[in-house]
């Protein structure tokens, strides 16, 4: 056991710090770091910097861009970048559709795609929910029928984040109905969201923002080549995926920050004739989060140094679970030292309350989000009991 | 960065769990053990100093083996795991490390050698009756009568303080709080010990002008706040492994225990519970791991055992408690292993301070730095 970073991985942290907090632009960060808004120009920005710089892409296998890194390093590489308030690479692009290409897809897709998908100069939407498939996805109904040399789709997705700016969509659909096991039916398609027949509608969530989109396809024609491994193989890619989408789900480096700034605010911030932050169950309540993220940081740690042989470390789903919970425990933090603030939500020119305030109930309605991706919190406790406990 | 056991510290792991497996093979014989004083089986101690555990954190040159916090930490979650009620803790990391710490050296040749022989029970008298985990001694106060002292005062509850062979006592002395060691058949001293709810045993002691030793001089109030937290962090220890075994009891009783004409593993309104007992046993693990990480690096120890503490304590009773209640009413029986679990680690929580009391220590200063940046300052140096 050793506490410390080796003198590589303590360089390498401090190389990561700096690139971060010197090459990303810092209005860029400034928003990230404030929760507003980032338009599709900073997000494709901010991830070219990135990939010029090797930075977007780092689990990738190394032929098409990857860095050959060992886990603690990809962790220290998130962490650094979620405590400097970079927006993170689109996940999209490079934890889901990415690596499945580079796992599944055949040469010329490779060529055709990853290093676009790297630099952003495609963005991906995912289309996997549905009406009648959340947590049980393998229920889904979008089908493709084959005709000729092309994919007939139809049917309907939803909860597409940022669909709004996607050009390319990796859609999982039903390819054999008469499959005994409904996750031996279905495949995976990608193809341009402008094909004809694709229509999106955005879906206005309880914070006044637009993130998450419905999108209807009526007879869309993909060409055969857009089908992304095997015919009927798409369940096993749904679930490489998903699996790559849990990694970095922690999210300790972006929790940290916001309870840094939480700090600073219930500085300023007057209560009863003293600042907030001395009001000593307020001091407490933020002593009791900021423990409760050390443990996870530390937990992600043991798993980040254990998972080298490629296992996943038992304590692995912890991440998820509990790395939701802090993230809103620390947006819960952020309205409460608001308080009265808290209500001039969507205030703009003319009002005095400082913009944190002004985002902070907005923010907190949002990240209800989180512990619902990614495979929601019940569905780790489902992991957690079955394959762990054994129950 | 590295949370990983060495090949040495994986064979003192097999080898504690072997020993203290063969003497604690179910709760059965626990019970038989704790029935009688001292409320812990003499010859399993004689077997722990035999493998050379109670002398394991002291320096080679005292008598002791030169091993680090680990080792101390794998010794403490193996006694956890079985519920071992030998007075590792109490006579090892605490009484002996404070001995270690500011002893003279005819002390530590003397004591230290009988403590890890298993010759001397050593414990630390300390909490006083209308305070709480603090460093500093009030009731019991020290007078300097020639070359030596005498103490005048009520410790209590002092664990294994009816059986100690050595007290080492805090008291208050000019500027401050000292250490002072009573012989156990010290005149002026009175021992009432009983049993505690986990089956160990604490005493009320009084001091009536006892003859006492000094251990070391002046205010010794910093050396004792350093020795409760490396015990607080060996207690962490000893709480992961009763938590591991409660987790895994409770487990297998999910999987057998059957009702409505089914195993109880078939109600997601438990299982889901379980979950959420793992998620708190893995985390307070890692926090527990990294305390005795930090004060091997030589780190804030203290700030590093408070943070241990908090965690250690909220993960305690959330898996004492449920493991009772998944178990349902067996969990309340004494026959059964999984209540003592239960009663054990609310015993550690109260011990040398529970999680509000971390917390609020913790609290203090909480706004006074932005993060914490566990591989850095102030717990790396």
């Amino acid at each position: 056991m050793r506490l410390q970073l080796s003198p590589e991985l303590e360089a390498f942290r401090e190389e990561m710090r700096t690139f971060f907090t010197t090459q990303v632009p810092q209005e860029i960060r400034d928003k990230v770091a404030a929760h507003r808004h980032v338009s599709k120009e900073e997000y494709v920005e901010a991830q070219r910097v990135l990939n010029a710089a090797g930075l977007a892409v780092p689990h990738w296998p190394v032929e098409w861009g990857g860095k050959d890194w060992s886990p603690l390093q990809r962790h220290i590489w998130r962490e650094e970048m979620q405590l400097a308030n970079v927006p993170e690479p689109l996940a999209f692009n490079t934890s889901m559709i990415g690596p499945v290409l580079a796992a599944f897809g055949n040469q010329e897709q490779k060529e055709r795609f990853l290093a676009k998908t790297a630099n952003l100069d495609i963005w991906w939407c995912q289309g996997f929910s549905e009406p009648d498939a959340g947590s049980d996805l393998a229920s889904l109904r979008t089908t493709a029928v084959r005709d000729g040399d092309d994919w007939v789709v139809n049917g309907q997705k939803t909860w597409t984040t940022l669909g709004q700016h996607a050009d390319w969509i990796f859609c999982l659909v039903r390819t054999d109905p008469t499959a005994e096991k409904k996750q031996r039916g279905i495949s995976l398609l990608v193809f341009p969201m402008d094909t004809p027949g694709v229509t999106l509608r955005p879906i206005e969530l309880i914070d006044g923002g637009f993130e998450v989109n419905e999108v209807f396809f009526e007879d869309v024609r993909v060409p055969a080549e857009n089908l992304i491994g095997e015919e009927n193989q798409g369940w096993t890619m749904a679930k490489f995926l998903l699996g790559n989408e849990r990694v970095g789900i922690a999210r300790v480096g972006s929790t940290k920050s916001m309870l840094a700034q939480a700090k600073a605010h219930a500085r300023e911030i007057t209560s009863g004739g003293r600042p907030l932050a001395e009001d000593p169950r307020m001091a407490a309540r933020i002593a009791e989060i900021e423990n409760d993220l050390l443990a996870l940081e530390l937990t992600a740690l043991r798993v980040a140094a254990n998972s080298a042989d490629g296992k996943p470390h038992p304590a692995s789903s912890v991440l998820k679970l509990r790395g939701s919970e802090l993230q809103q425990a620390a947006t819960e933090l952020l309205v409460d030292i608001a308080g009265p603030l808290s209500l001039a939500s969507f205030a703009e020119e003319g009002s005095d309350v400082p913009d944190w305030a002004r985002v902070a109930t907005p923010h907190y309605l949002n990240y209800r989000k989180v512990s619902i991706y990614g495979g929601s919190n019940e569905v780790q406790r489902t992991i957690i009991a079955g394959s762990i406990l054994g129950l | 960065m590295n949370f990983d056991y060495d090949s040495e510290q994986n064979d003192l792991r097999e080898a504690v769990r072997g020993l203290l497996a063969r003497a604690y093979s179910d709760s059965e014989q626990r019970r038989t053990v704790v029935k009688t004083d001292p409320g812990f089986d003499e010859k399993t101690w004689s077997r722990l100093a035999e493998m050379g555990l109670l002398g394991l954190p002291f320096a080679e040159e005292d008598g002791g083996m030169g091993a680090g916090p680990v080792e101390v930490a794998i010794v403490a979650e193996e006694i956890g795991r079985v519920l071992a009620p030998e007075p590792f803790i109490e006579t090892v990391v605490l009484a002996g490390g404070l001995i270690s710490a500011v002893g003279s050296a005819e002390q530590k040749g003397e004591l230290l050698a009988g403590i890890s022989e298993g010759t001397t029970i050593a414990v630390f008298a300390h909490a006083e009756p209308g305070t709480r985990w603090t460093p500093a001694a009030e009731a019991v106060t020290a007078t300097q009568s020639g070359d030596g002292w005498t103490l005048t005062g009520v410790k209590e509850p002092v664990p294994s303080g009816a059986r100690a062979d050595v007290l080492v006592v805090s008291a208050v002395v000019d500027g401050g709080t000292g250490l002072f060691l009573v012989q156990g058949d010290a005149s002026g001293l009175t021992r009432t010990g009983y049993r505690t709810h986990d089956g160990t045993r604490a005493a009320n002691v009084r001091f009536e002008g006892t003859p006492a030793v000094a251990l070391g001089s002046g205010d010794q109030t910093p050396a004792i706040e350093r020795a409760l937290a490396e015990a607080r962090i060996a207690y962490g220890h000893e709480a992961i492994g009763a938590m591991d075994t409660a987790l895994r009891t409770t487990a297998e009783y999910l999987k057998t225990r059957k009702q409505f004409g089914v195993t109880l593993n078939k109600f997601q309104a438990l299982t889901f519970r379980a979950a959420d007992m793992y998620v708190s046993l893995e985390l307070a693990r890692s926090l527990a791991l990294w305390a005795s990480m930090v004060q091997e690096a030589g780190g804030d120890v203290v700030q590093a055992a408070d943070r241990a503490r908090l965690t250690v304590s909220r993960a305690g009773r959330h898996i004492g408690k449920e493991a009772i209640q998944l178990h349902g009413g067996i969990g309340v029986t004494a026959e059964y292993s999984v209540g003592h679990y239960t009663s054990r680690l609310t015993a550690i929580d109260h011990l040398l301070g529970d999680g509000d009391w971390a917390a609020d220590r913790l609290a203090q200063n909480v706004a006074s730095y932005d993060t914490v940046d566990p591989l850095g300052a102030p717990y790396a140096p």
